[in-house]
């Protein structure tokens, strides 16, 4: 196969396959006797047509920018964490313990607190996998798999029998203490002038932005980084250079953790006010569609959380609005899965017709 | 826990059993050929849906079952198609392909009938209706066997005896004959396999169509059988316990129909928390019990109760050498 230039291989590549599927999409819609361009409009009327739309967008995207890193640090280390989804609701269950155990007087004091605890039970919770892929052998997409049930079997019952409020029928944790409300960006001095509506994007957006810039340095700019890219790239090669691979693999499952389950400082913390059964929506698994989409790049992870981010408020308007269920967003995001992830040579295969290299003129 | 009650339990273990052995019976024909699937849980999905609309539509269950295997074959078809001609990664094809499923189903059901992302309820011929084996009036008066010929084994819907018939179908056509010796060596050695001129891309292919057929049924026992109609998401998770029972039996037929009793068991428990607060004198908490498959899968692969090796060359595709 032809070897594609660099542009094509960041841009073009993901580009196609984001086109080819909205073109299912497009056709997903017309066939349930809809109209895609009015699908379209409405989705980017209601996301980023307006600062209160944009101020759902980035409450998801900043979700999406931890858990596409999450899956993007441990793809460094080949290891694929389909876990996500569990390491962020045992994130929540951290960041609940932390803000239900005082009562905070500040948020600048309780969002420390509840980082430490998101990332820490996120980071627990891959740990197990991590360490009986790197000692046993056990295939890690399987073991995050079932960590993912065991999760939400866990969540549940920590929050009927444990965190419910005696007099609360819900299956849900007590308020947290007005001191933890995180100040949405309506509620920040100068971004107030946009943000004229109160909107649930939240300070964890600069805390996700630092994050994609703390995770570029450490992958690419120190040592452990470099550990671990090189034993995603080979393995033997790693071993020989005398890189551990047990302490590798630890390592890079447990920063993927800490990330996905930094997440609930966004939906938990900042939004919620509680810990909610189902906390994490399934933004665990959306990663996987940003880090694929973001060729595992921290840029390219922002650039696709927003888009994501934009596909879900979009959908949700969609679900509101139009006659096309909610679920639409469902579709798409397998679809980019599909494309980007799994039919990443079809579309490669195609664009190496366009830059087959040209004979050299005269030679016969 | 009395005689009566084990009766009733062992009846719903049975029936909650079956799409749980038919998924795992389909996960094994793909796995042993080499090509992972983690999206049986998409294909049981899409087959539930199209069951349930098909039979809905005409009343007819048989019909709802064969639209039912065509739904579970398309997926299964991208799927071959990604992984086997397209190389691609086999995990994130079946990952995809589950949000797919997920989405796609309630779309076309919601667009079929408005209601709400389900199918309308059915009933009559629409379902699959109970078959009393023969003479179980007669056996169900013996002492102590004859009640559980009678209320367990007898009574349940054509598609509960098709999986447990396929039990020993598979381990036939596994072990003795051609295409099984054919289909494990493959997902062995694939370069061996070719070497004696059998075509890989045609075995795999094959074997991941079994696999929507048997998702397929799976499906539409979902949807015509366990319930009556289509509900958004109603597999469950149902996909993956069969995964894991799959890993929890190694790859092997009758191992497969063992783990997934004893994973329907675990399912027909949790739905009788009153008995197991009897038998055992304290609450379970019934999170547990929907927990204990995946914990017992993760010992499993952990190793401590026997190492459980995937075929060899699962989840790569197979590049001729030139």
């Amino acid at each position: 196969m032809t070897k594609l230039p660099r542009w094509a291989d960041l841009v073009l590549v993901p580009a196609i396959s984001l086109l080819l599927a909205g073109i299912i999409s497009a056709l997903v819609i017309l066939a349930i006797g809809q109209s895609p361009s009015e699908a379209l409009r409405t989705m980017v009327q209601g996301a980023v047509g307006s600062a209160y739309g944009w101020g759902y967008t980035l409450y998801y995207a900043t979700s999406f920018i931890f858990t596409g890193l999450a899956v993007t640090v441990a793809f460094h280390a080949s290891l694929f964490n389909i876990g996500g989804e569990g390491q962020a609701q045992l994130g929540g269950l951290g960041v609940a313990l932390a803000c239900l155990a005082l009562p905070w007087p500040h948020w600048t004091l309780a969002l420390p607190a509840a980082m430490a605890g998101g990332a820490l039970f996120g980071a627990a919770w891959a740990a197990v996998p991590a360490y009986l892929q790197a000692k046993r052998g056990s295939h890690i997409v399987i073991t995050t798999i079932m960590f993912n049930y065991i999760a939400a079997a866990l969540l549940i019952y920590f929050l009927v029998e444990v965190l419910r409020p005696p007099t609360s029928m819900d299956p849900a944790s007590a308020r947290f203490p007005e001191g933890t409300r995180l100040p949405t960006l309506h509620e920040i001095p100068g971004l107030n002038l946009v943000f004229s509506k109160q909107v649930p994007a939240n300070v964890t957006l600069f805390v996700a932005l630092l994050a994609c810039w703390l995770v570029w340095v450490l992958l690419w700019r120190t040592r452990l980084g470099y550990e671990i890219r090189a034993f995603g790239k080979s393995e033997p090669a790693a071993r020989y250079a005398g890189i551990n691979p047990f302490r590798v693999t630890m390592i890079a499952m447990l920063i993927s953790g800490a990330l996905a389950g930094l997440m609930s400082i966004n939906n938990v913390m900042g939004e919620a006010g509680r810990l909610l059964q189902n906390s994490a929506e399934g933004a665990g698994f959306i990663g996987i569609a940003v880090a694929l989409m973001g060729r595992n790049h921290p840029v390219g992870v922002f650039l696709a959380a927003i888009l994501f981010g934009f596909l879900y408020q979009g959908g949700a308007e969609l679900g509101l609005w139009t006659a096309i269920p909610i679920e639409l967003r469902t579709v798409v995001q397998g679809l980019v899965i599909l494309f980007t992830g799994a039919l990443d040579y079809m579309v490669r295969m195609f664009l190496g017709l366009f830059f087959r290299p040209r004979p050299l003129g005269g030679a016969a | 826990m009395d005689y009566a009650t084990l009766l009733q339990i062992l009846d719903s273990t049975l029936r909650l059993a079956t799409p749980l052995l038919l998924a795992c019976l389909a996960g094994l024909y793909s796995e042993r050929s080499g090509v992972f699937d983690i999206g049986l849980e998409g294909k049981m999905l899409a087959a539930a849906m199209c069951t349930g609309a098909v039979a809905a539509l005409t009343g007819n269950v048989w019909l709802g079952l064969l639209a039912g295997i065509a739904g579970s074959l398309v997926f299964a078809a991208i799927h071959g198609l990604a992984s086997i001609t397209f190389r691609g990664n086999q995990l994130i094809s079946g990952v995809a392909l589950n949000f797919v499923a997920s989405g796609i189903t309630v779309l076309a059901a919601q667009s079929l009938f408005r209601q709400g992302g389900r199918t309308p309820p059915l009933t009559g011929n629409g379902r699959f209706n109970p078959i009393e084996l023969p003479f179980a009036d007669a056996i169900g008066q013996v002492p102590l066997v004859g009640p559980f010929y009678r209320e367990v084994l007898s009574g349940h819907g054509a598609l509960v005896y098709v999986a447990l018939l396929a039990v020993p179908v598979t381990w036939w056509a596994l072990y003795r004959t051609r295409f099984g010796l054919r289909l494990r060596a493959v997902g062995e050695n694939p370069a061996s396999v070719d070497t004696a001129g059998i075509s890989v891309v045609r075995l795999r292919y094959t074997a991941v169509m079994i696999t929507g057929v048997l998702c397929g049924i799976a499906g539409a026992y979902m949807a015509a059988g366990l319930q009556a109609g289509f509900g958004k998401e109603m597999t469950a998770g149902r996909g993956y316990i069969a995964l894991a029972a799959l890993i929890f039996a190694k790859w092997r037929p009758w191992y497969a129909l063992m783990a997934t009793l004893l994973f329907g068991f675990f399912q027909a428990l949790a739905l009788r928390p009153d008995v197991i607060k009897k038998t055992v004198g304290f609450d379970v908490p019934v999170p547990m019990l929907d927990a204990l498959p995946y914990i017992l899968t993760v010992i499993v692969l952990a190793g401590f109760v026997g190492r459980a090796i995937p075929p060899r060359a699962g989840g790569e595709a197979y590049v001729k050498e030139r």
